[in-house]
């Protein structure tokens, strides 16, 4: 199959290029940009005018729901998700059920993600078995297997002696070990940042301070062991400052923000809106405008879209009893624009956090349109428009603090390896 | 986004939280409470206009108190009154709050009056109401977590009212455990709504919420200090597992230095009031030489609510 | 149309009590103009008896369309009503609602000995079977019109009609 996809403004962040130019597709890969290779004969030619051709989007987290979660969301439904969101890789945490400790599991996942409508999957391996901080995960095997990192999702390791010896382990094979800062006493009963609006709606409250102290083991260990460390998730200015600081001092580390706490605080929790119980808790509107200046200013590498499909019926209930998460594989590309748009950032800069260095933190050569990179693209209408609802959704998880609103950005089309796996609408 | 307890025209549709109440409301609940206490003087104590009406008590959490006074309230006006208690048991057998909220109102309820563990669950029953098109079923909140205690702050402001007549001068203090109290959060509201110029809450650190003075409140953890030249003072019960969490020493220490003596209530005016929301716990926070002393009203307190929540209860039913 | 004078009725309506009174007998007015009606009948009348004193929101029969108005009186009795001759007494009668609603909370007091009506005037336009003893004046007033007793701030009384 080739095809050419002609007219559109081609954006590729990892090459630094924003021009009107052609791309050319064949057996998967980007044959030529400009000018046709010789002797190309397109099967195919997509007319992108108006449109935006950029590196298809790779999401550091979303949660597939497979295996043990099924009746929340599936492979199927959350493809199609990924892929009307222009999303074409995609990482995903270890709290499956049973968690992703063991090779088969790997295995099985990446054998049901085999299809050419799927995006790519990067498991991301247990760190210690049953993720309950106590035996470590065979993680040769495990990477072996598919494993592109090891970490624990949200659930802290107590034992820090354990901690240190996982992190040890990781750094003998050079694997990537991926935390969620997290103290798992303070604010062990919270549902909320513990603040003005916790305190106003009488909510229990996870202070800044739950993030900040598990920011400073996992930074010091990171130093003391070598291992190349991504923090995921990080709510607080101060865990910002902590990293930049950690940086400075010469420890090497990674970071990513998602996008309900790049455009929402506390506040938004208006009236118990169970959509915005999340882990970490949205922070207040402080945090969030460094969140949003340090992603712009790259001392935060990627944005994620965090998905979490949650069935309604764990939505249902008191705000504190909801189960955490929102989803967001369809609204990682209007968010990340959204942000552009209110920061004036150029669409490089901005889909640069969703692409080329999203690929670096995953440590994969995706993420660009570079001759011979695998073709992974979307294109959108940047001047088009959704409206987020519980039918537009293709998500199983209909669950999102965004629900009801316009954001920008519209995918026209996402093509996989060259295949096109969705297409005006479908 | 709009108040989800008042009607398109502003009025009271479900009585949730004071926050966020306009004065008028409150002004006017209290106005329309005070004839509803000469009901209890009469020979017939009933009222007609909740006549034909279920009124569902739904209690996750025991309370015998609270649930009484709603109770006696609504069978005043003539209501029929329906007790369930559910406990946290048997909504771990699977029947979820609007499970529970749907079968009522499938049984014709007008009125729900609701006490939860968690903070927000009257405010998911209303949400649900009004996705279900039933905005005719009204919702009181009788105290929700840590969130609210909406019947019991006015309650209390109607005590205020009845010994001081005016809160524009008012110095009135809230003591002991207001982290977890949705009593002293309702307190606050309503304190701060009706113009009450200096509202003072006193507590060790471990018990004083996070930003608490951003509701507009001046924080002491000295008792004389904060106690000093106040009007009012509202004291908050201590629960006894409090003293498991690492929250404080014992009951004891507490006592010491946060419970309400005649020896620290001197620091307060000449005729300071005393109130406690009940039940009391005596030793703990309060002395009982100041509960059954001349300054307590607290008796009262518990008189007046019945006639508050009568008001509430009419109020609702007839918007 | 020219309106009667207020205070001239209330004399008129005191003349026409007095002969069918009993040493027990108790006024009710009810508010707000049925109050300021009673205090002239109580002092004219020179009766032993204090001055009783009803708000019938709490009994209306069109609660659940309009709910409660703002601004209640406390219902004020304060004698025994149990085997006492009752007066009840309004500026307007008009349907006969408020009587009702009147008699009904007057029995939540006690088991009265007999209850009579005295009104200013009678506007006709009956809903319930409601007739008063005593009526100082008749009038017919159509149906689109409200006849209010109003004080002024000298304390003199006088009837206004406005559309209702």
């Amino acid at each position: 199959m080739k095809i050419q996809i002609k007219n559109g403004r081609l954006i590729d962040p990892a090459n630094g290029i924003d021009v009107q130019k052609d791309v050319f597709v064949a057996a998967g890969r980007i044959a030529a940009i400009g000018a046709a290779p010789a002797g190309f004969v397109a099967n195919r030619v997509i007319d992108a005018t108006g449109l935006v051709v950029c590196p298809g989007l790779i999401d550091l987290s979303a949660r597939l729901r497979e295996p043990g979660f099924e009746y929340k969301a599936t492979l199927e439904s959350e493809m199609a998700a990924a892929a009307a969101g222009g999303v074409t890789s995609l990482a995903c945490p270890p709290d499956t059920d049973p968690p992703l400790d063991e090779p088969g599991l790997v295995e099985m996942l990446k054998h049901r993600a085999r299809h050419p409508n799927f995006a790519h999957v990067y498991p991301v391996g247990a760190l210690t078995l049953g993720l309950a901080g106590e035996r470590l995960t065979e993680m040769a095997e495990l990477h072996e297997a598919g494993c592109v990192a090891f970490g624990q999702a949200h659930v802290p390791v107590v034992d820090t002696q354990v901690l240190m010896r996982a992190l040890q382990y990781a750094a003998t094979f050079d694997f990537p070990v991926w935390l969620q800062a997290r103290d798992p006493f303070l604010g062990k009963d919270g549902v909320a940042h513990d603040g003005e609006v916790a305190t106003r709606l009488g909510l229990p409250g996870i202070p800044v301070s739950a993030e900040t102290i598990a920011l400073s083991t996992v930074l010091q260990l990171a130093r003391d062991t070598g291992v190349r460390i991504h923090i995921t998730r990080i709510s607080s200015a101060a865990a910002l400052e902590m990293i930049v600081a950690a940086r400075a001092s010469g420890i090497v580390v990674t970071c990513d923000v998602s996008i309900n706490h790049l455009h929402l605080s506390d506040a938004d929790i208006g009236y118990f809106d169970p959509h915005a119980h999340l882990v970490p808790p949205l922070r207040d509107r402080r945090d969030r405008e460094a969140l949003r200046r340090g992603l712009a200013e790259g001392a935060i590498d990627a944005l994620c879209s965090d998905h979490t499909p949650v069935d309604d019926d764990a939505k249902q209930v008191p705000f504190g009893e909801a189960e955490p998460g929102a989803t967001g594989l369809e609204l990682l590309l209007p968010l990340t624009l959204k942000w552009a748009g209110e920061m004036q950032l150029s669409l490089n800069t901005a889909l640069a956090r969703v692409t080329c260095d999203a690929a670096r933190v995953l440590g994969m050569p995706a993420g660009t349109l570079s001759a011979g990179a695998a073709a992974d693209i979307c294109l959108f209408d940047p001047r088009g428009s959704i409206r987020v609802t519980r039918e537009s959704l293709k998500s199983q998880g209909k669950n999102t603090p965004f629900l009801g609103l316009e954001l920008p950005g519209r995918v026209r089309c996402t093509l996989i390896e060259g295949h096109v796996a969705f297409e005006n609408g479908r | 986004m709009r108040n989800p307890q008042l009607t398109k025209n502003g009025e009271l549709q479900h009585l949730l939280t004071i926050d966020g109440l306009p004065r008028e409301i409150l002004a006017a609940i209290l106005d329309t409470a005070a004839p509803f206490t000469e009901v209890a003087e009469r020979e017939v104590k009933k009222l007609p206009l909740l006549r034909g009406k279920s009124v569902f008590n739904l209690f996750f959490e025991n309370s015998t108190r609270t649930r009484t006074t709603f109770e006696i309230a609504a069978k005043r006006l003539s209501a029929d009154v329906i007790n369930l208690n559910i406990s946290t048991s048997s909504t771990a057998k699977g029947e979820t709050l609007l499970d529970t909220v749907d079968n009522l109102c499938a049984m014709q309820a007008d009125m729900f009056v609701v006490r939860h563990a968690s903070s927000g669950a009257p405010f998911l029953m209303a949400q649900h109401l009004a996705a279900m098109g039933l905005e005719h079923i009204h919702v009181i909140n009788a105290g929700d977590g840590r969130h609210a205690h909406p019947t019991q702050g006015l309650l209390d402001m109607y005590t205020i009212r009845h010994y001081k007549q005016d809160f524009t001068g008012l110095v009135v203090a809230i003591v002991g455990d207001v982290l977890h109290s949705r009593v002293a959060r309702s307190q606050i509201h309503a304190l701060t709504t009706l113009g009450v110029p200096e509202v003072r809450v006193i507590g060790p650190k471990t018990l004083i919420p996070t930003d608490v003075g951003k509701l507009g409140v001046r924080v002491f953890h000295d008792m004389r200090a904060g106690l000093k030249d106040v009007d009012v003072v509202m004291m908050l019960r201590l629960q006894n597992e409090r003293m498991q969490g690492a929250l404080l020493p014992s009951p004891q220490e507490f006592f010491k230095y946060y419970g309400l003596t005649a020896d620290k209530l001197a620091c307060a005016r000449p005729d300071v009031i005393v109130m406690h929301p009940g039940p009391m716990n005596r030793g703990v926070e309060i002395d009982s030489a100041v509960a059954d002393g001349p300054h307590a009203v607290i008796l009262p307190q518990v008189t007046f609510g019945i006639a508050v929540r009568m008001a509430v209860m009419s109020m609702l039913a007839g918007n | 149309m020219p309106l009667p004078d207020a205070e001239r009725l209330c004399a008129a309506l005191a003349d026409s009590l007095r002969p069918g009174l009993h040493p027990d007998t108790a006024l009710i007015g009810i508010h707000t103009g049925g109050v300021w009606v009673a205090e002239r009948l109580h002092a004219a009348l020179g009766l032993k008896t204090s001055l009783g004193s009803l708000d019938v929101s709490f009994y209306r029969d069109d609660f659940s369309r309009s709910g409660l108005h703002s601004q209640i009186k406390s219902s004020d009795i304060p004698f025994e009503v149990k085997d006492r001759p009752i007066v009840i007494v309004d500026d307007v009668l008009y349907t006969g609602r408020t009587i009702r609603a009147a008699m009904n909370e007057i029995f939540d007091y006690g088991r009265p000995a007999r209850i009579d009506l005295a009104v200013l005037v009678d506007r006709g336009g009956r809903e319930l079977p409601v007739c008063p003893r005593w009526s100082a004046q008749a009038l017919q007033i159509e149906p689109g019109k409200n006849l209010q007793l109003e004080r002024s701030k000298a304390g003199v009384l006088s009837l206004r009609l406005i559309d209702a």
